[in-house]
């Protein structure tokens, strides 16, 4: 029996979240006391065998071209072949775009209990019963899965990444992949900036802003932060800011470990975006926006004057630091 | 073209989130009951669209249900569509409402089959791709553009960190959100209109249920917002790079 965790790639890079990921499944395993192995699809330059040391034995991949791309019909099969290869009896993913397009197959496929968006280790004393969030982060339910293979999506963020000190086995695997029903024509990266749902920090901005001309304080502090930059919807919807950058419920969820809101009030339909963030700063010159009853940190006060101090005083512990 | 949208009931985005019988159910006293706004918005309007430019197109709407789901699969049926069936059976297993739905699938034959990219109450966002593998079809998530030329469809979707644009023969099922269609609201036309359209009620067929709910939790309260003076900026950084250690 395994715990089987599927790692997200692209670019021929594992991705940041895979990292979480084989934490959280090695220590599922190790709380079962069964073993844990890894699966990457497709072409990876990134050595594998280190992947041990976030506690996995072993790392399968199934070196084929065709499963460069996300393709959910190839990508449940493949996975089905690994799991009983594997004997896996937990099949861990990301809750990031490809675990959504790719976990509910492989549970429908298997006919496994699935639980997507979970928050942490499952409690198996009795029975297997994990937490995960509901109502956009305000509530948590705890499920029990009640068969016996079980596919898990961890919302990212969400567990400590324990390192050990092993190394995995590599494990080529030889099997044969249909051709994808799905022609990729393009892909459209945005470059030099950060991606919005992978960023330890977020600075985010709303209508206090005031318009699209007003965002150079903002963008200089998520430059000092080497943090990603989101916005409010009304603000997306004026077309201050692109699209992408809209947070909230009907926008991108976020939870990094520190998300700075400049001018926004705090409506419940934001904070659902955002609302798993670990520390949450307030900037607005209202006091009574409801901001404030969700975040950690509080400034009342006009944001284009607090702001540049805020950069400021940034760059110089920054550059204590560096000396 | 035959197409089939999904929706669900959930609470209204401001409803409070609170839970009874010892947290082992939904409080719903006082609880708006609407439409998925992604299922509402992106998925139906999109449908609309696609029929208003090809009206020989057919719309069905299905949603897995208690009784108390009508209203809003009247709703969506004055938005527009043709015809809803409410599958009589209340489960928050995500398979178990993914197979009821294949089944509709089968008897059907949709070219396309739209779903929101997630259910705002349990945020699984896993209909979809569950519907796709019972029924063996490709699933395309988190669509923001669609485009129909004959029997091929252009679809852009969200990556992390970007988009990719793909081309899919029909059918296939889609999850749709944001960008792929514009919000509107029901008119008098179709509100009247929608007294007549058929709302079929079906039994469910046997599944069993996979997962089921313990209970909830609400998280801990915050130990409340840490206010700093508008004059003490470099307090509020040190706390961040101290206390919260944030950065
Ligand atoms: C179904 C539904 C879904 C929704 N989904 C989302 C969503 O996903 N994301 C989202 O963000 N919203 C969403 N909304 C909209 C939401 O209800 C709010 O309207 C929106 O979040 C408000 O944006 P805002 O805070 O930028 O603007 P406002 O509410 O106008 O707030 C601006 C704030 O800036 C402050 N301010 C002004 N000037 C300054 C200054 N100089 N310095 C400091 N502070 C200043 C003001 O005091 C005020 O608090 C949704 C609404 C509905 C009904
Ligand atoms: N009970 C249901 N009946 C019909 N469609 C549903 C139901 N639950 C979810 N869906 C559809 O599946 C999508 C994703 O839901 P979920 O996987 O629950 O997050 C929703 O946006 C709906 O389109």
């Amino acid at each position: 029996m395994s715990v089987l965790i599927v790692l997200d790639q692209s670019d021929n890079q594992i991705k940041k979240s895979a990292f979480e990921i084989l934490s959280y499944g090695s220590q599922i395993a190790a709380q079962m006391g069964i073993s844990a192995e890894a699966l990457v699809m497709g072409t990876v330059h990134d050595d594998l065998a280190a992947l041990g040391k976030y506690g996995v034995t072993k790392v399968h991949q199934v070196n084929n071209e065709t499963l460069n791309h996300v393709d959910g019909q190839l990508y449940a099969k493949t996975i089905e072949a690994v799991v009983s290869l594997t004997s896996a009896t937990v099949i861990v993913f990301s809750q990031t775009h490809t675990g959504k397009s790719v976990a509910s197959r492989v549970a429908a496929r298997l006919k496994a209990g699935f639980v997507a968006g979970a928050a942490g280790l499952p409690n198996t004393d009795n029975g297997f019963i994990i937490r995960k969030t509901v109502f956009s982060g305000k509530a948590f339910a705890n499920i029990s899965i009640h068969t016996t293979i079980k596919v898990i999506a961890l919302n990212p963020n969400s567990v400590t990444t324990l390192l050990t000190n092993g190394t995995a086995t590599v494990n080529q695997l030889n099997l044969t992949v249909d051709s994808s029903k799905i022609k990729i024509t393009a892909v459209n990266k945005i470059t030099g900036e950060i991606p919005l749902t992978e960023a330890d920090i977020v600075v985010s901005g709303g209508r206090g802003l005031k318009g699209p001309e007003n965002w150079g304080v903002l963008l200089d502090l998520a430059k000092v932060l080497g943090a990603a930059t989101a916005c409010s919807r009304p603000v997306g919807d004026a077309h201050w800011r692109p699209h992408h950058e809209h947070v909230g419920q009907t926008g991108v969820q976020v939870a990094p470990n520190l998300y700075i809101a400049l001018g926004i009030s705090g409506a419940i339909q934001h904070l659902a975006g955002v609302n798993r963030s670990k520390i949450m700063v307030v900037i607005n010159k209202d006091p009574e926006a409801p901001f404030f009853k969700a975040a950690d940190y509080g400034i009342v006060g006009d944001l284009f004057e607090i702001v540049p101090q805020m950069t400021a005083e940034i760059k110089k512990l920054k550059g204590e630091k560096s000396i | 073209m035959k197409i089939l949208v999904c929706v669900s009931k959930t609470p209204d985005t401001t409803s409070k989130i609170a839970f009874k019988n010892a947290n082992t159910q939904f409080d719903d006293a006082g609880v708006q009951w609407i439409i998925n706004p992604y299922d509402e918005w992106f998925a139906l309007v999109r449908a609309i669209e696609i029929k208003e430019k090809d009206p020989g197109t057919i719309i069905h709407l299905v949603t897995v249900g208690a009784a108390d789901c009508d209203p809003i699969i009247r709703k969506a049926l004055a938005l527009g569509g043709d015809e809803a069936f409410r599958i009589n059976a209340d489960s928050n297993d995500s398979y178990y409402i993914a197979a009821q739905i294949a089944e509709l699938a089968k008897q059907n034959q949709y070219d396309l089959i739209f779903t929101g990219k997630e259910a705002i109450d349990y945020n699984s966002a896993a209909i979809g791709g569950m519907i796709a593998e019972l029924v063996d079809l490709p699933y395309i998530s988190l669509a923001t553009q669609f485009e129909l030329n004959a029997n091929t469809a252009t679809i852009t979707r969200e990556l992390e960190g970007g988009e990719e644009i793909a081309e899919v023969v029909l059918p296939l099922v889609v999850s749709c959100q944001k960008g792929i269609a514009e919000q509107r609201i029901p008119n008098m036309r179709g509100i009247m209109a929608a007294r007549t359209k058929p709302l079929n009620i079906l039994e469910p067929i046997a599944i069993d249920t996979l997962t089921s709910i313990v209970n909830f939790e609400l998280p801990a309260p915050k130990a409340g917002c840490k206010m700093v003076a508008a004059d003490n900026v470099p307090e509020l950084i040190r706390l961040l790079h101290e206390e919260a250690k944030a950065f």
